[in-house]
């Protein structure tokens, strides 16, 4: 299929290598800063919640890794998609490195909610949907870890994951509506509906930074993992050996 | 067309003669079916009433476990003797070749299963509407988790431990258990179960259009 020049030259790897260094810098020192900001305004800024009190506060935390890891979820299956079709080596590395860290905003997902859940539903967990689903979802991301990791060859495993994140894709929305009917004690969304959100604004700007500071933290996490994945699977070649200052033969 | 329906049959009666053939493969996980069903009983007593509310249940997830074992076979004799790769090679759709092997295992799985739940619907005396609702919800519901089965199954093929192969089954299944689940209750306490019946159809067309492909896709990767 065709795919411009440019394209191209962006997902050769010495090329990204060198230009990932520089991004993951900068997304690192926004994310910071806004992390900062968020938590600032999130935890001193913010008032109490009238029904939930200061606990309610918990959500700067849950509300971001939640959309994360279906976020990046997306990122995986799209980006091992991408691999799939044009046979791009980037788009796989990204796939595989995107899963240990989707699956650790699931997780923080699920352990923040869980601690949320003990003071306003009284346990620490629920059969509820939107619970249900998420660890649905962490299971979705060990079984693609899973994968990966039974397979030697890393071409194969990227595009044997890429195949399975694709059918995950497919039925997260389906797993999303089942369990929606099955049960659900979640409050509904606040911040989807955009005409008018039932949260006050002095809640949501925290909240929109730290969903800021967590895409960027993404970005920089990922850039790394992607970085030293790189210098993997490129060890034979020479510009890696040059990087590194290894002369041929000798290790 | 014609050609094409041909070679379909042609792989559903090699499948099928090859499953009657080797009876064991095929009677095997329908045994683990019977032997889990007849534990419970055994673990929570003899109380009919609390077992009259897990039966359905306990059908169903052990339909689900016994799915996970029987598809392990559905490739492994032809991936082992390179019948998978002489289809990769053959001028027909891999997906079509797929799609009839599908078939074939529910035919010698799926059936019997259902046939058997119907069965231990009445000895374990369950109401009539719920017996059913079990066997509606089985019939759409068993060759799904065939369909969905097969993808990960090619994607698993050849390496070793068949743990990763429930690993990634039973998530992705999940939405078919709880649609089910969710129709037999209802049935149960009367009320209507189609909402749930439409569901469980949809997500069955959406797998059957989609899921042969996936598992063509994962083989030809797996043989590359």
């Amino acid at each position: 299929m065709y795919l411009p020049k440019w394209l191209h030259q962006f997902g050769a790897p010495k090329y990204f290598y060198d230009l990932s260094l520089c991004i993951s810098r900068w997304a690192g020192i926004i994310c910071i800063i806004c992390f900062i900001c968020g938590l600032y305004g999130g935890l001193v800024l913010a008032p109490a919640d009238y029904q939930q009190g200061d606990s309610f506060r918990i959500m700067y935390i849950h509300v971001p890794s939640a959309w994360m890891s279906l976020f990046v979820y997306m990122v995986m299956a799209i980006a091992g998609g991408i691999g799939l079709i044009w046979r791009i080596k980037l788009a796989e590395i990204v796939a595989r490195s995107s899963a240990p860290i989707g699956a650790s905003f699931t997780f923080l997902a699920l352990v923040t909610g869980s601690i949320w859940g003990k003071p306003m539903w009284g346990t620490w967990w629920v059969w509820d949907a939107r619970l249900t689903s998420e660890l649905i979802l962490l299971f979705l991301y060990l079984g693609y870890i899973a994968l990966q990791s039974a397979f030697e060859d890393r071409r194969v495993a990227a595009r044997a994951g890429a195949i399975l994140a694709l059918v995950g894709i497919v039925n997260i929305p389906i797993i999303h509506y089942s369990v929606e009917w099955w049960s659900t004690l979640h409050q509904g969304p606040t911040i989807t509906k955009l005409d008018k959100p039932s949260i006050h604004l002095s809640m949501l700007i925290p909240l929109l930074f730290m969903v800021f500071a967590f895409k960027t933290f993404y970005i920089s996490t990922l850039l790394i993992r992607v970085r030293s994945e790189i210098l993997e699977y490129e060890c034979n070649t020479s510009w890696v050996k040059q990087l590194l200052g290894i002369n041929n033969g000798i290790k | 067309m014609s050609e094409y329906i041909n070679i379909f049959f042609i792989i559903l009666r090699r499948d099928l003669m090859l499953a009657f053939r080797n009876k064991a493969e095929f009677v095997n996980p329908l045994m683990f079916f019977i032997i889990v069903i007849v534990l419970f009983p055994l673990a929570f007593g003899s109380d009919s009433a609390l077992l009259k509310q897990l039966t359905s249940g306990i059908i169903w997830v052990t339909a689900l476990l016994a799915t996970t074992l029987s598809l392990e076979t559905i490739f492994r004799s032809d991936f082992e003797d390179g019948s998978i790769e002489q289809f990769t090679l053959s001028r027909y759709p891999l997906t079509l070749l797929v799609s009839a092997k599908i078939l074939a295992h529910w035919i010698t799985f799926g059936l019997p299963l259902i046939a058997i739940s119907l069965f231990t619907g009445f000895i374990l005396s369950l109401p009539n509407q719920t017996i059913v609702a079990l066997c509606i919800t089985l019939a759409l519901g068993t060759p799904v988790l065939s369909l969905i089965g097969a993808i990960t199954v090619a994607l698993t093929i050849g390496l070793r431990g068949g743990m990763l192969l429930s690993l990634l089954i039973l998530p992705l299944t999940m939405p078919v258990l709880i649609f089910s689940m969710l129709a037999i209750q209802n049935a149960t306490i009367g009320q209507p179960i189609s909402a749930e019946i439409y569901f469980l159809a949809g997500i069955l067309v959406l797998a059957m259009t989609l899921a042969p492909i996936a598992t063509a896709a994962a083989l030809r990767i797996r043989l590359s």
